[in-house]
């Protein structure tokens, strides 16, 4: 990117994320990833962070107002440099983007990106009350929304755009076409939710790590349709950390730093009823006839990822992701949305993302999942685990995504997770995303082995 | 294993020896909201009226009210939306927010109206998930007496052509 520093992550830190954590407070976790992460770089000592990006979305979970102030206090980094971040789902993506401009700009040389969420102070349906207040409460909250709810509104939307409308064209009974479609959807989540939480038995860090099968998957409890319980994430309580630096900081402290390489954020409206019909903005391989009948972004695609990943691509310099990107870690806050989350970044064209599963892309190709694969492994996604499997403590998210790419690229998966079942072979360069509800914004940030 | 007492504080020993005290704390607030600028909108809808928001410049037609538009940024003025419209989007909710539980199941839909450029989000009364489908037709009733609340207004399938049928 010219005209910027490079900056570089020098090392992280993730708590096990966990239904609760009731003998950690907020900043007691934050403190522990902190440590784990000061730990792996024994050189870089408190007083040489400079500076401190912190994240966390709902001010309702802890009833602790300007709780970033704690954290900060808490890991004695008064008198320095600080912001606290916020923008739902994204909060823990927008952070690393925050860190990453502070060093870029030249502000400062060593920044800690650090967030967190502790999400069993309530039960689980108030939990989802609180966090459906980051909904329209005028509009959209009152009717019973909530986000599994609005996720399920657009992965309808997206069937029938893309399934109904194409591979069951032939159905003449609406209805009947329609439920086929839905079937058929609902089997490639599962296929979804199956990977992740079998990815996850390798994550020690992940909350819900399952050696799930397809029957499994398909025959939990629907939340809201079509979307059932192996096909939603779970709340959490955990916090994770990045610390990130300039080039030339980076290299007193650690042999294997990992550049940023680029970034993008998207936004969109906070209502799903006021996304646009308008037209597709295209990667440079794309062609408008690939779309000349969809209006977009509509409720069925996500418009903020891809022009976050347009971005993110055109800092980077990179050409086509599946060419040189080796894995990604994204915001499958639902299944559905990891499917249309491919469609939006460029691994496969808008449409295609029920097939990019079935075809066994996304999945690794040294793991064993009982099911039929033909091309494995050709970008792994979520490796992890995803949220789907390791859990989502709101702010602390986006942050994880970026310890474990970091891992990645570092080839430290092995010593960090005590197997590397889960290390992406020759990883040279990763993306991770973060997502906020329903698509109202959305970063792609690109990490690079230096 | 918890110790819990009186005033319903609990005790939990961890493996290591130490203890984590955890306590009930109740909150309850009363907020005083103003409708603002969409006020005329949850007006309309105690009169059992729709009311939908046209941009004063560029014409853009908005089902959601929005006192400016996003496109042109000028003020938009009130317009009748239609009373029927179809399903854009619709899903089940077998789970909610804490205060909709007991609603449940309901159906949340999103209502396209012709001529109209965005959408409403509201609820689909009186059917079930498997007779629903994207396309067909839904019309507005009101709620008497109203609550002055988005759900003063709801759906529901109606008659002729591209409805219940299929």
């Amino acid at each position: 990117m010219p005209g910027q520093r490079k900056v570089y992550a020098i090392s992280g830190g993730v708590t096990k994320f966990a239904k609760a954590h009731s003998e950690m407070d907020f900043r007691l976790m934050v403190k522990r990833a902190y440590d784990y992460a000061m730990n792996d770089v024994p050189r870089l000592k408190a007083k040489d962070i400079e500076s401190s990006r912190i994240s966390y979305f709902s001010d309702h979970f802890a009833r602790q107002l300007k709780a970033a102030s704690m954290v900060q206090d808490f890991l004695g980094l008064n008198p320095r440099d600080s912001r606290r971040i916020e923008w739902g789902g994204a909060t823990g993506g927008q952070a690393i983007q925050a860190g990453w401009e502070t060093i870029a700009s030249g502000r400062n040389d060593v920044c800690l990106v650090a967030g967190f969420e502790t999400m069993s102070s309530v039960e689980t349906w108030k939990g989802n009350e609180f966090i459906a207040l980051a909904s329209d409460t005028n509009f959209d909250y009152p009717v019973g929304g909530f986000y599994t709810g609005y996720y399920a509104l657009m992965v309808q939307r997206h069937i029938y755009e893309f399934l109904r409308r194409k591979k069951f064209a032939k159905i003449k009974d609406e209805r009947e076409a329609q439920h086929a479609a839905t079937k058929e959807a609902k089997r490639i989540m599962a296929m979804v939710s199956v990977k992740n939480h079998v990815n996850a038995l390798n994550n020690p860090y992940a909350q819900y790590p399952e050696k799930m099968t397809m029957e499994g998957a398909l025959g939990r409890e629907v939340i809201a349709h079509p979307l059932n319980r192996p096909a939603v994430c779970t709340m959490s309580d955990g916090a994770a950390v990045m610390i990130l630096a300039s080039e030339e900081t980076a290299y007193k402290y650690t042999d294997h730093p990992v550049l940023i390489k680029g970034v993008g954020c998207g936004t969109d409206t906070m209502r799903l009823a006021d996304r646009p019909q308008g037209s597709v903005p295209l990667f440079p391989w794309e062609t408008k006839e690939y779309y000349s009948d969809l209006k977009y972004p509509g409720v069925h695609s996500f418009r903020a990822g891809r022009t976050a990943a347009l971005e993110a691509y055109k800092n980077a310099g990179i050409r086509h992701p599946l060419e040189e990107i080796s894995f990604v870690e994204l915001h499958d806050a639902y299944a559905s949305s990891e499917i249309q989350t491919y469609e939006d970044i460029g691994l496969c064209r808008y449409g295609e993302g029920y097939g990019f599963v079935e075809e066994g892309h996304p999945f690794m190709e040294g793991i064993e999942y009982g099911l039929k694969l033909p091309h494995k492994g050709t970008i792994p996604v979520n490796p992890s685990g995803g949220l789907i499997a390791c859990g989502h403590p709101v702010g602390a998210t986006g942050i994880m995504q970026g310890v474990f790419a970091f891992w990645q690229l570092q080839r430290t998966v092995g010593k960090h997770f005590g197997n590397d079942k889960l290390q992406v072979e020759g990883a040279k360069r990763g993306l991770i995303h973060s997502h906020a509800g329903t698509g109202s914004a959305v970063t792609v940030t690109i990490l690079e082995r230096a | 294993m918890a110790e819990v007492n009186e005033s319903g504080a609990a005790i939990y020993k961890n493996p290591g020896g130490t203890e984590d005290l955890v306590v009930l704390s109740p909150y309850k607030i009363n907020y005083i909201h103003s409708y603002a600028q969409d006020s005329k909108f949850f007006l309309g809808l105690a009169q059992g009226k729709l009311l939908g928001s046209e941009c004063r410049n560029c014409h853009t037609k908005y089902a959601t009210p929005r006192s400016h538009c996003m496109n042109c940024g000028h003020e938009t003025k009130w317009f009748p939306l239609p009373l029927e419209g179809r399903v854009h989007s619709w899903t089940t909710c077998y789970f909610g927010s804490e205060e909709f539980l007991k609603e449940t199941p309901f159906n949340l839909v999103l209502v396209e109206f012709e001529g109209v450029d965005s959408f409403l989000l509201s609820r689909l009364f009186g059917l079930k998930e498997d007779d629903i489908y994207i396309g067909m037709k839904v019309k507005a009733e009101f709620r008497k007496p109203p609550k002055y609340l988005i759900s003063d207004v709801h759906f529901v399938p109606a008659a002729g052509k591209g409805s219940t049928g299929r």
